[in-house]
């Protein structure tokens, strides 16, 4: 049954992919929305009132691990399987 | 009510030793079930108090402090330690269930001691027994992994020793493991600490652990991605809670692992780095030492037992059944092993902290505490993490193995399949919990040490998990290409062990070569006209002085270097054997003196 639900969406790719930028976009407009997420009363920063805020920072927060760490591995600290063979 | 107490320890030692009468026949499995079951039902029916007092020459040791923070550890513990015999009860070698058991009973004695004495013998009895569940691999590497833990963990214990006893003599022989005062710290409060911080894989003193649980034998890393970490926890909640240095120390850590999960091809060794961000979450929130705060640190341990236990238990069926762990040699395992990924999802959903399931519950609470004791930085760091978390656990692990491009060998191919059935159930009871304590918050908040005025389930909260999670998600979809995993290892702080003995040596023999032959060169190019007098006196003192001072520091370079090689073979029982006689005089002197 997994194998078929997931062949299911692998055979729809142009759909699915649709789908999952429509949530996106609905948890964008969710949180513009004034009043809907109880914002005014919970966020505790200014930066928090900015429409969209934890969007950028989660998006933002992804490519900066992603990149800071790759070019981290890539100055010295990645290198070959057998470095402590020898 | 009857005063009447026996020490979870207790059963899973005692249950060890015996356990070669049942290693073969039809009582094995119900015998192994049985055992850590009693432990639970133990735990789960015992009174809250002081027990276990018992009078040693000078000292009142107390082996039975019960109370709300060290039940909700034991619970977890004794609960995971079940979970985790099932996981391994297809594997025949009695020695492993063992290891496995006293290994807990180690970490239960900690849990329930009341003095550095009890807890210093328990702490050692972890680091010795659970070193075998890393020889039970098997492998050449394991040998040498688990000497190398070995070492580093005597030296941590060591460093909790010489605290304990600065602690003993300035005190004036207080040995109550409580609140060391956390803010008039001295050298006996710091040398406690780096104990406890090792064991808590906190950067620097991190390496032993991706190293160790990456090397562990399938159902050893199991039971290890469970116990010394958050044993650990414990202690330093028990001990140091507020501290202020903890919070930057547990914000690096949650960072670090990220960044090295990135860098990571092995999928246990990836998970082996989560641990290490994931404590610390629980080192920062010890750190900011509030009642929410603690409540996090030990709710998200409880759930991070679970979760993290499930990761290894997915990870490790897919290294049994294929005899891979690396995702160069594996990809598009989803028609073979569906199930698998199913639990092994479950557990990735759950360190993210994906609404409905464990994390979420837990982790928010430490990001909370931080956000509500106005520690900013750290909460938008630790939130930062989290993503990282999700990027990692959630999706790479499962894209890299089920889906994505198929690495696989023919063998590895044909050999994937789902695991045995005693695994499947080991994984169908952590995912259940997973999604139980996510879902029901009362179960996991009732048990915490103190009470909770928090609700993990507002709209806010809701919409801002929901938004920095599905963003990460096209991040990493976006960076796909970029995340492909190279087939490659991450040098870390083990180099100074693994290569230092090998950088010593070729340090001391360049410039120890290069006086030599400058000064064989001088002396040529001065050769033909000095008279024989001085030919004679130079001979005389190339031979008694240069050469001497020369072969005398190539010797003591070959002596050190030996040394150095001892340590790092099969003689590493003599230097063992030497710290724990040093640690024996040296609490021989204190009784006796």
């Amino acid at each position: 049954m997994i194998v078929q639900i997931i062949d299911f969406f692998r055979d729809r790719m142009k759909m699915t992919v649709r789908l999952c930028y429509g949530v996106l976009a609905l948890l964008v407009v969710i949180d513009i929305i004034p009043g809907l997420t109880g914002k005014e009363h919970h966020a505790h920063t200014w930066v928090e009132h900015i429409p969209g805020w934890w969007s950028v920072f989660g998006f933002i927060a992804c490519t900066l691990i992603i990149l800071i760490s790759k070019w981290f591995g890539h100055t010295f600290v990645m290198t070959r399987e057998d470095f402590y063979d020898d | 009510m009857i005063d009447f107490w026996i020490h979870p320890a207790l059963i899973m030692i005692v249950g060890a030793l015996l356990l070669p009468f049942f290693a073969k026949g039809p009582l094995r499995i119900p015998y192994l079930i049985a055992v850590p079951l009693v432990s639970f039902v133990n735990v789960l029916l015992m009174q809250k108090g002081t027990f276990g007092i018992v009078q040693f020459m000078d000292w009142t040791l107390t082996f039975g402090r019960v109370d709300r923070l060290s039940h909700v550890f034991g619970f977890i513990m004794t609960l995971m330690c079940l979970i985790g015999t099932i996981y391994g009860l297809h594997v025949k070698q009695a020695g492993q269930h063992m290891a496995a058991w006293l290994y807990v009973a180690g970490s239960l004695g900690v849990l329930y001691c009341g003095d550095y004495v009890v807890l210093f013998l328990f702490w050692e009895l972890m680091a010795f027994t659970s070193v075998f569940l890393i020889w039970y691999r098997g492998r050449k590497e394991s040998l040498n992994a688990g000497y190398r833990y070995l070492l580093v963990h005597t030296a941590g214990g060591l460093a909790l020793l010489a605290g304990f006893v600065l602690r003993y003599q300035a005190t004036g022989g207080d040995i109550f493991f409580g609140p060391v005062g956390v803010d008039s710290p001295t050298l006996s409060t710091y040398l406690i600490m780096i104990g406890f911080l090792l064991n808590a894989a906190v950067p620097p003193f991190h390496s032993w652990l991706p190293e160790a649980y990456g090397e562990a034998s399938v159902t050893g890393s199991v039971f290890m991605c469970a116990f010394t970490t958050k044993t650990a926890v414990y202690a330093l909640a028990r001990g140091f809670a507020g501290m202020d240095i903890l919070v930057p120390m547990g914000v690096i850590m949650a960072l670090y692992g990220v960044v090295y999960a990135v860098l990571e091809n092995d999928s246990r060794r990836l998970l082996a780095y989560h641990i290490i961000s994931q404590v610390g979450y629980m080192v920062a929130g010890v750190g900011i030492g509030t009642q929410m705060a603690i409540n996090g640190a030990a709710a998200h341990a409880f759930a991070h037992i679970l979760y993290k236990g499930l990761l290894f238990m997915g990870c490790g069926s897919v290294l049994y059944m294929t005899g891979q762990s690396k995702f160069t040699e594996l990809g598009g395992l989803y028609k073979k092993m569906p199930r698998a990924f199913l639990y092994t999802l479950i557990g990735g959903l759950s360190i993210s902290a994906f609404p409905l399931f464990s994390g979420f519950v837990s982790k928010s609470m430490i990001v909370a505490a931080g956000f509500s004791e106005h520690i900013y930085w750290a909460a938008f760091l630790l939130t930062l993490a989290s993503a990282g978390t999700f990027l990692h656990t959630g999706l790479k692990v499962p894209y890299f193995i089920w889906f994505g491009k198929n690495n696989c060998a023919k063998e590895t191919w044909d050999r994937a399949a789902e695991p045995p059935k005693n695994m499947e159930v080991a994984m169908i009871i952590a995912s259940f919990l997973c999604i139980f304590i996510g879902c029901y918050t009362p179960f996991l908040y009732d048990l915490l040490p103190y009470e909770v005025n928090y609700d993990p389930y507002t709209a806010y909260h809701l919409s801002e998990s929901m938004q920095i999670l599905l963003f990460t998600a096209l991040g990493f979809f976006l960076f796909i290409k970029k995340l492909a995993p190279e087939a490659k290892i991450a040098i870390d702080l083990d180099i100074i062990y693994r290569k230092g003995a090998k950088l010593f040596m070729w340090f001391a023999r360049k410039p120890v070569q290069t006086v030599d032959d400058a000064v064989s060169e001088a002396y040529n190019d001065g050769g033909l006209v000095p008279l024989m007098t001085t030919a004679r006196f130079a001979s005389w003192f190339d031979w008694h002085g240069i050469d001497g001072v020369v072969d005398g520091i190539a010797r003591t370079v070959r002596n050190i270097g030996g040394g150095l090689r001892k340590v790092q073979s099969g003689q590493l029982q003599y230097s063992i054997y030497y710290a724990v006689s040093f640690v024996a005089l040296v609490i021989a002197a204190y009784v006796l003196a």
